[in-house]
């Protein structure tokens, strides 16, 4: 097979079927544990299998720096417009990975961001009491899901929440695939400009807060300024596009599932809610466009050789409805064990902040359904706007009424 | 039971503490794991191999 007759990666949805991956993925699933696609005409495998996604993405072999020959970009573009430099230690090897990420992870533990529980609790409480007094329909998205997490992370990081229309403007351009490299680099310019005098800011007048914590690192030579920004562009970015997105895609998919949004709706009980936390995540999955490595050395797999150099795609969303992990992958069923699901990936670049996405949608699953039990659909499903296009999948708007 | 962890592999993903919340807790510093108790009763086996198994950074082992 020539790379030109190889199936291109993404693929699209079914029309109509906004939950489920592409079914394109589902034939692949079935018949091969590796693929070869085509990415924006290079060749990349794509590992389709949950098990083997998991062997894989722990495999040191693999490498997630942008730089890395092969890397599977996911724009097309070369890598230094994808942001290299200063966006963080998401895209880089160990040791420099680790390093940095230790440097924050601390406010993620699971008993630090457990005290911040009765806060988020609050924050919802106060925006649902907001959602109750205001005028019906209206867009959850506008109204709930994007302030909940953006109110918590600005809260973390030390960001002011009055700038919030700054930066979730250019943080959507910055996950969108399809704007032109320019438009990216000058969103994220904006985003690394802005977190920079922050951390100016903060350097001369520290807070109680994960950027004030970075200054110390910086005053003890152990972190460049450069490299504060962009760890604050990364948490900023990755701690609320993807919960504001859980949120909304999360509300449409239980309205559509009516016997599963009636468990929320009627249960006070936290075991409930945290397994229809775990099970709404394998299901939806909305990190759609796969984990992306570069091959460092040859790697023996299924019969075939990853060869260094070579491009890999992890498709987590169709890992997470292998039916071999997960029985009846494809049924929402908040009854079920779906803890092991890879929604926020494997491996040392598993999400940082999933203690913090977990409490966030526990207290807002267990508490907007149960505060508004008549909440449903204010436009036909085939009204609402999918982000088929962006990093994230989810909803542009939700218009709900009640 | 037996519990190893390796501080040095740890992400600090609090993973296995939502697990099994007696026998893993996390560093103030950084969040890299801290083992509480290293040979664990038997009847939390369930609990300590899913923490096994969730851990992304393959820090921990469970001998029964």
């Amino acid at each position: 097979m020539t790379i030109d007759e190889a199936p291109a990666y993404p693929m699209a949805r079914a029309a109509g079927c906004p939950f489920d991956p592409p079914p394109r993925l589902r034939e692949l699933q079935a018949e091969s544990p590796l693929v070869k696609v085509r990415v924006f005409g290079r060749p990349a495998w794509l590992v389709t299998r949950y098990a083997d996604q998991r062997a894989l993405l722990a495999d040191a072999r693999l490498s997630s720096d942008v730089t890395s020959p092969g890397y599977p970009s996911p724009t097309g573009a070369p890598p230094k417009s994808d942001g290299g430099v200063g966006i963080g230690f998401i895209l880089m090897d160990d040791p420099e990975h680790a390093r940095l990420r230790r440097m924050v992870t601390a406010p993620f533990m699971v008993k630090r961001v457990e005290a911040m529980r009765p806060a988020v609790q609050r924050i919802v409480d106060d925006l649902i009491d907001d959602l109750l007094a205001g005028p019906k329909p209206v867009d959850l998205m506008e109204a709930f899901a994007l302030p909940v997490p953006s109110l918590v992370i600005c809260r973390l990081l030390g960001v002011p929440y009055t700038d919030h229309d700054f930066f979730q403007q250019n943080s959507k351009q910055l996950i969108r695939l399809d704007v032109s490299p320019e438009q990216r680099a000058t969103a994220h310019g904006n985003l690394a400009g802005y977190l920079d005098n922050l951390v100016g800011a903060k350097l001369a007048d520290p807070g109680d807060d994960l950027l004030s914590g970075l200054t110390e690192r910086i005053k003890a030579g152990e972190l460049s300024r450069q490299d504060a920004a962009g760890m604050g562009v990364l948490l900023l970015l990755a701690g609320h596009e993807t919960t504001a997105n859980m949120i909304a895609l999360g509300t449409l998919a239980l309205l559509e599932h009516p016997e599963q949004f009636a468990v929320l709706r009627d249960t006070t009980d936290p075991a409930v809610v945290k397994g229809a936390v775990e099970e709404l995540l394998r299901y939806l999955n909305i990190t759609h466009n796969g984990r992306r490595r570069a091959v460092l050395a040859d790697i023996e797999f299924e019969g075939q050789v990853l060869r260094a150099g070579d491009g890999v795609i992890f498709p987590n969303d169709i890992g997470n409805r292998d039916p071999a992990a997960f029985p009846d992958p494809d049924r929402l069923d908040l009854g079920r064990d779906a803890r092991r699901h890879v929604a926020f990936g494997f491996g040392v670049h598993q999400c940082l902040g999933q203690p913090l996405a977990r409490m966030e949608l526990q207290v807002v699953y267990g508490t907007l359904y149960r505060r508004i039990p008549t909440l449903r659909r204010a436009a036909e499903l085939a009204e609402i706007p999918f982000k088929h296009d962006g990093s994230v999948y989810g909803v542009h708007a939700l218009p709900v009424t009640w | 039971m037996k519990v190893i962890v390796d501080q040095d592999r740890c992400v600090a993903s609090g993973q296995c503490v939502l697990a099994a919340a007696e026998v893993f807790d996390q560093r103030d510093e950084d969040g890299v794991v801290v083992l509480l108790d290293e040979n664990p009763p038997a009847e939390l086996a369930r609990d300590l191999h899913h923490a096994e198994a969730v851990c992304p950074a393959l820090a921990i082992v469970v001998e029964d």
